[in-house]
């Protein structure tokens, strides 16, 4: 995997007139997390979508260098009428990526999803769906996960098998940055409170 | 390329899933024409006059009532992101969309018309006119409502200002495909009515899908 | 900071409309004052249509600058996506409910004229129905822009629309045109050219001026409405 490299210099972001956050410089680079915190409204979601360039950022660069940027939005984005499998296989299909079996499987065992690859996910409750959005993101062979609020829904033994997930990602040489409202006290991580 | 194609086929497995939402569609098309006989009166030369309009309302009609969760889905689901996200050009990905759309409602329903015709009494070279007119003017009311439902992602009252957007656009398709069964009528063939047809959906298919990808890179902000 | 570089171009069109606004207005006054004397009592009435021909006077130029004020429309959202332009959007905002005032008050002179040259309140008329198209797509602009809870993305929906109905405005009016000759051949509004007498096209060409003079005065009072709302909204987000 090649190493993602994340700079962000002098980033502003506004929303109906609002200033959300202004003059924000931070770099990230590969085997690094960053969790953002701050409270509700403090603009961890508006700051990860411009990451992403899903959302737009009014003054400010952001430069990502050999990024391969996977996304866990708030909403899952899983179709409640396809399988767990077909989730994750479309989604790397739409990246156009051809899916790597092996790395699905892996990505599935790891968040104790085998016994249910087969079910629609509309059938799943919402900690499943959670493990589902994850494996997916797992799976991809991304080298910059974005994930908003991963912890979302997820019982104790998923939360530790996302720490493990995210730990063998930075081992890897793998860039995570999350909105996260648990701490993330593993080696590597960083965090940055918005709204300070 | 391939992502074009995994999206065209997650969309189409995915009414596969749920052919109950497509039968609805075409079931309102038969009901809401089935209803101008019945207010009008059975007489035939009547019926069979208004027939062009009737099937070509009613169709647009349906097609607009299916369009509404032609965006909606992804954008509840948060899918729209992944699609946002992906690397290849947006345009494609929604002409994808559009494409899938049309085979499960434009393309039965330009079937399904000719059978209402004949319920209306018009004869075989009218009832060609129908489906090749439909069958030529559903891609553009797709595309036409594929924007107002790409503009109105997430607005208040979203069903009802979609009809409001796409009707007036959608005029100049509704026209020319009752104005080709009209032609029949009158003596003269329905070429030029196809031809006009044909490059009005051109167009769209030319113009649209940058306007639904800039709509819907706004719906993502 | 980011917040005072929003205003800044809105600011200096609030200089400028602090200037030309007061002068403006008088001017306008005045010239409807004159327009409406000459049209509707100077003017002879028509040898055909004898005093209804001063329907006229306020039909045709409210038609004529409602169109000017889609394409104004298709203007301001392409400076606003293209350029994102700040006042664009407020511009686009003031200018949609006077456009689709004027095409209303077209179609309404329209339907009274046809009382007595048609003897019905609404033929479909080429020029009527295009011009009921018309009024379509101005309120499809008008309850996007105000269909969401945040007035940007309103904003920017709305001048998409409008710049692709800008493109199929051509489009619309020929179809009906083509459907108009199909079904009705012979317009009797025929109006405009070289047929008309100077003594009626003088008042006719002044009119269109007032119009238009009242048009810039409405969307530049509007305008200055709507920057006012903005700074409250972004006060009230502040506070």
């Amino acid at each position: 995997m090649t190493t993602a490299a994340l700079q962000v210099t002098d980033l502003a972001c506004r929303r109906g007139g609002r200033r959300v956050f202004d003059g924000l410089s931070f770099s990230v680079k590969g085997g690094e997390l960053l969790a953002l915190t701050g409270a509700n409204g403090s603009g961890k979601t508006t700051l990860l979508r411009a990451l992403a360039s899903l959302g737009r950022a009014d003054a400010g660069t952001i430069v990502w260098q050999g990024a391969d940027i996977a996304w866990l939005g708030h909403l899952d984005g899983l179709k409640g009428d396809l399988t767990v499998r077909e989730n994750i296989d479309v989604a790397e299909r739409l990246r156009g990526v051809t899916p790597d079996r092996q790395r699905i499987e892996a990505a599935l065992a790891s968040f104790d999803l085998a016994a249910l690859a087969s079910r629609p996910v509309r059938t799943l409750s919402a900690g499943q769906r959670r493990r589902t959005a994850l494996a997916r993101v797992a799976a991809s062979q991304a080298n910059a996960w974005l994930l908003d609020e991963p912890f979302n829904a997820l019982d104790m033994a998923s939360q530790k098998s996302l720490r493990a997930v995210l730990a063998q990602h930075l081992a890897a040489g793998g860039l995570a940055i999350a909105a996260t409202h648990v701490s993330l006290d593993m080696p590597g991580a960083r965090s940055l409170e918005l709204g300070a | 390329m391939t992502a074009f194609a995994a999206l065209f086929r997650r969309d189409l497995r995915l009414v596969l899933r749920r052919p109950g939402d497509v039968v609805v569609v075409l079931a309102f098309f038969v009901v809401a024409t089935t209803l101008f006989p019945l207010g009008i009166g059975p007489e035939s030369n009547l019926l069979a006059r208004i027939a062009g309009g009737v099937l070509w309302a009613a169709a647009l009609f349906a097609a607009l009532l299916s369009l509404e969760r032609l965006f909606a889905s992804d954008y509840e689901d948060g899918a729209l992101d992944l699609l946002l996200l992906a690397p290849g050009a947006l345009e494609l990905a929604v002409l994808a969309k559009c494409a899938s759309h049309w085979i499960v409602t434009g393309l039965p329903l330009a079937l399904l018309a000719p059978l209402l015709g004949v319920a209306f009494g018009l004869d075989g070279q009218s009832l060609a006119a129908v489906a090749l007119t439909l069958l030529v003017g559903t891609p553009t009311l797709s595309l036409i409502g594929g924007l107002a439902a790409a503009l109105t992602l997430g607005a208040r009252k979203s069903g009802a200002l979609l009809a409001l957007l796409a009707l007036p656009l959608c005029v100049p398709t509704v026209i020319f495909g009752t104005g080709a069964i009209e032609a029949i009528a009158t003596g003269e063939g329905f070429g030029v009515h196809l031809a006009i047809l044909a490059a009005l959906a051109l167009m769209a298919l030319a113009t649209l899908p940058w306007g639904i990808a800039a709509a819907l890179r706004l719906a993502g902000e | 900071m980011a917040t005072l570089h929003f205003l800044a171009n809105p600011a200096r069109f609030r200089r400028f409309s602090a200037r030309v606004l007061p002068a403006l207005s008088v001017v306008t006054a005045l010239a409807v004052a004159v327009g409406l004397v000459w049209a509707l009592a100077i003017a002879p009435p028509d040898y055909q249509q004898g005093e209804t021909v001063r329907i006229m006077f306020i039909h045709v130029p409210a038609a004529t600058i409602a169109m000017g004020g889609y394409v104004l429309l298709a203007v301001l959202g392409a400076s606003l996506l293209v350029w994102r332009h700040p006042l664009a959007a407020l511009m686009a905002r003031a200018t949609a409910p006077v456009g689709a005032t004027f095409t209303a008050v077209g179609l309404i002179t329209g339907s009274l004229w046809g009382r007595p040259m048609w003897g019905t309140w609404w033929v479909w008329d080429a020029r009527l129905t295009s011009f009921l198209l018309l009024f379509f797509l101005f309120l499809g602009h008008i309850a996007l822009s105000n269909a969401y809870d945040d007035s940007e993305r309103g904003d920017k929906s709305a001048s998409i629309l409008a710049v692709v109905g800008a493109i199929n405005v051509p489009i619309i009016k020929f179809s009906v045109d083509w459907w108009n000759t199909l079904h009705q051949p012979a317009s009797i509004m025929k109006l405009g050219g070289p047929s008309i007498h100077p003594t009626l096209l003088y008042p006719l060409l002044w009119m269109m001026a007032t119009f238009a003079l009242l048009f810039v005065v409405l969307v530049l009072l509007r305008t200055d409405t709507e920057i006012d709302r903005r700074r409250l909204e972004a006060a009230e987000a502040a506070a």
